[in-house]
């Protein structure tokens, strides 16, 4: 019995350490007061010397924080506890956080530099009015593919492209419902908001003779894999085309003529946020065209700060990949939230396809 | 006051069972009454047995079946040689030992060892086969449920195999028993219970397998865990998840009173 009770004090006196010790480490990094600025975003999304130029520039003190997911985001910042001044979710994201009254509203008089971005990007239906959000990035979704592991002649300009007999076995695909059926839709010329059951069977329809060219559906691996040459086109965001890109250079992206997805990445500022006017001036500061351009160089992903592009060498700016022209830019179309019973019969059908085999 | 002091005892036990076991049950079929919308309606039943369910219930249980059999024809003469070995303890605990690593890492390494220009393609260019498309199909797939669920295999019928009486085999043998009919009559029938404790511990997991139908089956294989997480996580329709894992629970119970019914095989 004594033996017990030593086991059960040592065990609650190490519990109790590790918990002095959590909230000593929690202390020591994530403090957010006036003269600090938490920052939470997407790993290796920054200019990092942007963040030392700010902190001079203002006297704040960032402290960087980074997360992989929109989710793992959303479920911190509910979560509360987090003192995340500034974050950076993807456009569904926002919808949701707004939702769920997670945002504080963004006072457009302490962001002047708001008149940098293209007003293409402004005003957009998961955020009227960019009351809570300010764009940081955007892309597209498209085809990624890789010449060297595809027949001969072989080119995409178009959806269609992917139904090729010659691709057999070739493409992976994004994990992602509204990705997949949108592509689809987009090829028959319908809108990937599109709601109507008749388009949307004829798309199911479309995607279960893509079956057999389907190698995997795959979810974040789909960067390492197609670097890795495991197969010889994707259906990716530009992003991780990007990225893909810069570790093979056998790879080439391009958005489909039909159309495709627009998606953002925008600066909120959580309801935890402790700096709001730090908050503000950092904002403000990352819209100034030309860190916005260092920042755009130095992450690779689309600006939407047009003084911006202006200052980019015109490699990237004219990089019809990346900033496609004005003519395809009006096919691209951002994901209207389409509610929930209409996003679960997409995932349903989505799920359909899964099941649909060779 | 010795019999109340037992039932102090039995405070924390029961807490466990009503906060852990009974509560979450509750819940789960509580929310699968109600549609996305969070009307009350028994839709949710109704829509599990259309075909696109069906037919995922179906693969589940086959897929399901197929990990439970090769682990099982991998781990029972395994488990058999190792207790024949001097020291028995030492390669349990080598066969057990890749469960300390993180399923994920496992799931990535197949990733490396499958892929077209993997470790097993070369081995296969080598023996003059040539390289084959192994990952994202059925075989790796199981190839690698059968991997991971092997050590909840092995040990059950391992122990069974370590307190069964080794004279028994002696007297088998003495009797005019020949090896097979000893194995068949006297080896089989008493560890029959090792052996059904580790199908249910191999079944009903691999049931409601996810995360690998993705990684390493790249979504061919569609199993109920994976539309459990996709309700869940992406159309958060709880409801339809929810009476998908209603349907799992009961398989489970269903599994459990078929293999753990009788006491003792006596077939055989």
């Amino acid at each position: 019995m004594k033996q017990l009770v030593q086991i059960f004090a040592a065990v609650i006196i190490f519990a109790l350490g590790l918990q002095y010790l959590v909230v000593y480490l929690n202390a020591e990094q994530g403090y957010s007061g006036d003269n600090t600025l938490t920052v939470y975003n997407w790993g290796d999304y920054i200019e990092p010397e942007l963040i030392e130029e700010f902190e001079e520039e203002t006297g704040i003190k960032v402290i960087y924080q980074t997360f992989d997911s929109n989710e793992a985001m959303l479920t911190k910042i509910q979560q509360g506890g987090t003192t995340y001044d500034i974050a950076v979710p993807s456009e569904y994201a926002i919808s949701k956080m707004k939702e769920e009254e997670l945002l504080l509203p963004i006072d457009h008089s302490l962001v002047p530099n708001l008149k940098y971005i293209n007003p293409r990007f402004l005003d957009l239906s998961f955020d009227r009015g960019n009351e809570y959000s300010i764009p940081y990035f955007w892309g597209t979704v498209g085809i990624i593919y890789n010449a060297s592991l595809l027949p001969e002649g072989m080119e995409f300009d178009s959806w269609d492209d992917l139904w090729d007999d010659r691709l057999d076995n070739q493409i992976l695909l994004v994990d992602g419902a509204r990705e997949v059926m949108g592509f689809a839709l987009n090829s028959l010329g319908y809108s990937l908001n599109d709601t109507n059951e008749e388009h949307l069977q004829e798309a199911k329809r479309k995607l279960n003779e893509l079956t057999p060219n389907v190698k995997a559906i795959v979810g974040d691996e789909i960067k390492m894999l197609l670097a890795g040459e495991e197969a010889g086109a994707g259906v990716v965001w530009s992003g991780d085309a990007a990225e893909i890109m810069g570790e093979n250079d056998n790879l080439d992206y391009v958005i489909p003529k039909e159309g495709s997805n627009l998606w953002f990445d925008n600066m909120v500022i959580p309801k935890t946020a402790r700096n709001i006017e730090g908050a503000h001036k950092f904002i403000n500061f990352m819209l100034e065209p030309e860190n916005a351009a260092r920042n755009a160089e130095y992450v690779g992903y689309s600006t939407p700060n047009q003084a911006a592009l202006e200052l980019l060498p015109e490699e990237i700016s004219e990089d019809e990949r990346f900033y496609p022209d004005v003519e395809l830019t009006e096919r691209l179309e951002v994901y209207r939230n389409l509610g929930k019973r209409m996003l679960a019969h997409y995932n349903e059908l989505f799920l359909e396809f899964k099941m649909h085999r060779k | 006051m010795r019999n109340s002091l037992k039932n102090v005892y039995l405070i924390p036990y029961c807490l466990w069972i009503l906060l852990f076991v009974v509560a979450p049950i509750v819940l789960i079929v509580y929310y699968s009454l109600f549609d996305i919308e969070g009307n009350f309606t028994f839709a949710n039943y109704a829509n599990f047995f259309t075909p696109v369910y069906m037919k995922m219930t179906l693969s589940s249980f086959w897929y399901a079946f197929l990990i439970t059999l090769f682990s099982l024809l991998i781990a029972y003469p395994a488990a058999y040689l190792l207790t024949k070995t001097k020291h028995k303890r030492l390669w349990l605990m080598l066969i057990i030992l890749p469960s300390w690593i993180n399923l994920l890492l496992k799931a990535y390494a197949f990733l490396g060892i499958f892929g077209t220009y993997g470790a097993a393609n070369a081995l296969l260019e080598v023996l003059g086969i040539g390289s084959q498309q192994i990952l994202f199909t059925d075989f790796s797939f199981v190839f690698v449920s059968v991997y991971i669920f092997i050590p909840f295999m092995i040990l059950p019928v391992f122990n069974a195999l370590e307190e069964m009486n080794a004279g028994l085999i002696d007297a088998a043998r003495d009797l005019g028993a020949s090896g097979w009919t000893t194995f068949r009559r006297v080896v089989v029938p008493l560890t029959m219970n090792g052996v059904k404790a580790g199908c249910q511990a191999v079944f009903i997991p691999a049931l409601s397998l996810f995360m690998i139908t993705r990684l390493i089956a790249g979504n061919r294989v569609i199993t109920l865990g994976t539309a459990i997480e996709q309700h869940f996580l992406v159309t958060q329709d709880w409801g339809m998840g929810a009476t998908i894992a209603v349907f799992l629970i009961i398989a489970m119970a269903a599994i459990m009173v078929l293999t753990g019914g009788r006491k003792r095989g006596t077939q055989a």
